[in-house]
């Protein structure tokens, strides 16, 4: 793909820009895109390096809508995020869920919590928490029984995990 | 408890009681916490900060679990006092900085701190000797617990416990462990090592945590991830890495005492020879020695010489320990005279 924009070189930047919902592609060559990057931040610190890990996920997209979002809780917008690294409050995660679910999964690997929660057994949400914690290990010894050909016990423990599925979705 | 107390008093940690005690220094785990009625310490206003401030302190005061805990508001003590708890691994460097509304509480013995208002309004510490990061968790889990019950913290199903940069979110948990490695540096290995730790999803840092450098052959490796992997199996995962680390530090050990006897038995004992007759020494200098001299504590080479000694040291020949024992304020040339003077009253 050549680039839209000097038309010579080879395109390697996508670009999704969407402005009052309307959504233009633009595939640009490195050169272009650093001289059209200069009309973004100029500054690179460790929100940069955050920003740039949320980006670098194959497709440059980069949306007007992502940039004005802002936590209704506590004010920050996505740029703020974005320059000091840091988010404003809990409800924030909430806010950039989209934006920073790709972020979590290049910096953990992962994007779903397993492990100790705050909340007292009885309540509802650390059952559902433990329930996913029994979910991740059935699945992990699934795993390991069709590796090791234990098909009786493989069987036992896809119910159970239908039977756990079944309940959380409940 | 005064913070002239700590001075006092040698932390749990450096007492040298836990496992492994020769190659380990000491176990840490840290949690980051935040209450969900208020934006994180950066981004909150001053009368939030405070409203935050007092309510972690309540919940420390009022603590069954850490007893008569010294409670101080950063900004209200004098920039010597302030380095001296960072000197003590009792908190961050980050922590001295503009300390308006920060507070730390420490426990006896200091084995728990906590940082309130640095990067995340809860930043709990665990410290013990050793390799001993199953006890760290069990104390911090349990401190961890009961401020939650007081405290409404900030957490969500997704993502766990919520914390101001998403690279803490989830179990919130940084567990590290302190090796002093002096035989895989002088056998020019620890390059490869680190390298290793790397693309075990662990880190390394220096002695002070994030953003130093390593000195003294002291090494900190902790954990890079938090989301994801329950604590048990974060802590599985390090402690297996450890174990072979320190096993690699023995070879060497074993090794340089096959090959090289004379000429590490040479090194270390100039190293003792100097502390113990210097009369002006720098604090780069002093770490270099002190970690020769802890080398020959472990293998027997020197005998007269405790290793809980050694550790001591390492803390109260740091600048503002120097200027806390002496009561006053000294000048970089002025401390390198104490220094030495510490160091010889205590080796000779």
């Amino acid at each position: 793909m050549v680039c839209d924009i000097c038309g010579k070189s080879q395109a390697t930047v996508h670009l999704t820009e969407i402005i009052d919902d309307k959504m233009t592609e633009l595939h640009i060559c490195e050169g272009c895109a650093q001289k059209k990057g200069a009309q973004m931040e100029s500054h690179f610190g460790l929100a940069d390096l955050l920003a740039g890990l949320a980006d670098m996920g194959g497709q440059f997209t980069k949306t007007k809508k992502e940039t004005n979002i802002k936590c209704l809780r506590c004010g920050l917008t996505y740029e703020d995020f974005k320059r000091i690294g840091r988010l404003g409050c809990g409800e924030c995660y909430s806010a950039f869920k989209e934006a920073l679910l790709p972020l979590l999964k290049r910096i953990h690997g992962s994007t779903q919590h397993y492990g100790k929660s705050p909340t007292k057994k009885t309540t509802k949400a650390a059952k559902a928490v433990k329930t996913m914690d029994e979910l991740q290990e059935l699945k992990e010894k699934l795993q390991k029984a069709i590796q090791l050909e234990q098909f009786e016990e493989a069987v036992k423990l896809r119910d159970r995990i239908r039977e756990l599925e079944k309940k959380k979705t409940r | 408890m005064n913070i002239g107390d700590l001075l006092n008093n040698q932390g749990e940690w450096l007492k040298t009681t836990g496992p492994n005690s020769d190659i380990v220094m000491s176990s840490r785990i840290r949690l980051a916490r935040n209450l969900s009625n208020y934006p994180f310490s950066h981004w909150a206003s001053k009368k939030e900060q405070q409203e935050v401030l007092k309510a972690a302190k309540q919940a420390v005061g009022s603590s069954k679990k850490i007893k008569d805990p010294l409670c101080l508001d950063i900004g209200k003590i004098d920039s010597i006092d302030r380095q001296f708890l960072v000197e003590r691994h009792l908190m961050s460097k980050e922590h001295s900085i503009d300390a308006d509304n920060k507070g730390l509480c420490v426990s006896e013995r200091e084995v728990v701190s906590i940082m309130i208002n640095e990067e995340d309004h809860l930043r709990i510490q665990v410290m013990k000797s050793g390799f001993d990061l199953r006890d760290a968790w069990c104390i911090i889990d349990s401190i961890d617990s009961e401020l939650g019950n007081a405290l409404h913290y900030a957490y969500s199903l997704d993502f766990g416990y919520l914390t101001a940069c998403p690279t803490n979110t989830g179990t919130g948990m940084r567990a590290s462990v302190m090796l002093h490695l002096p035989s895989l540096v002088m056998t020019k290995q620890i390059n490869k090592v680190l390298q290793a730790i790397t693309k075990l999803s662990l880190t390394a840092r220096g002695l002070y945590g994030e953003g130093t450098e390593a000195s003294g052959n002291f090494f900190q490796i902790s954990n890079q991830v938090s989301l994801g992997h329950r604590e048990d199996d974060i802590i599985d995962n390090i402690e297996r890495i450890i174990r072979q680390i320190i096993d690699h530090e023995q070879s060497a050990r074993d090794v340089l005492l096959l090959q090289d006897k004379a000429v590490l038995e040479d090194r270390i004992s100039r190293a003792y020879g100097t502390l113990k007759s210097a009369h002006i020494i720098t604090s780069s200098e002093t770490i270099d020695l002190l970690s020769l001299v802890r080398l020959g504590v472990d293998l027997s080479l020197i005998k007269s010489v405790d290793r809980a000694l050694i550790n001591e040291l390492f803390i109260i020949t740091q600048p503002a320990h120097l200027q806390k024992i002496e009561k006053k304020k000294l000048n970089p040339n002025e401390r390198d005279v104490k220094r030495a003077e510490i160091i010889r009253k205590n080796l000779g």
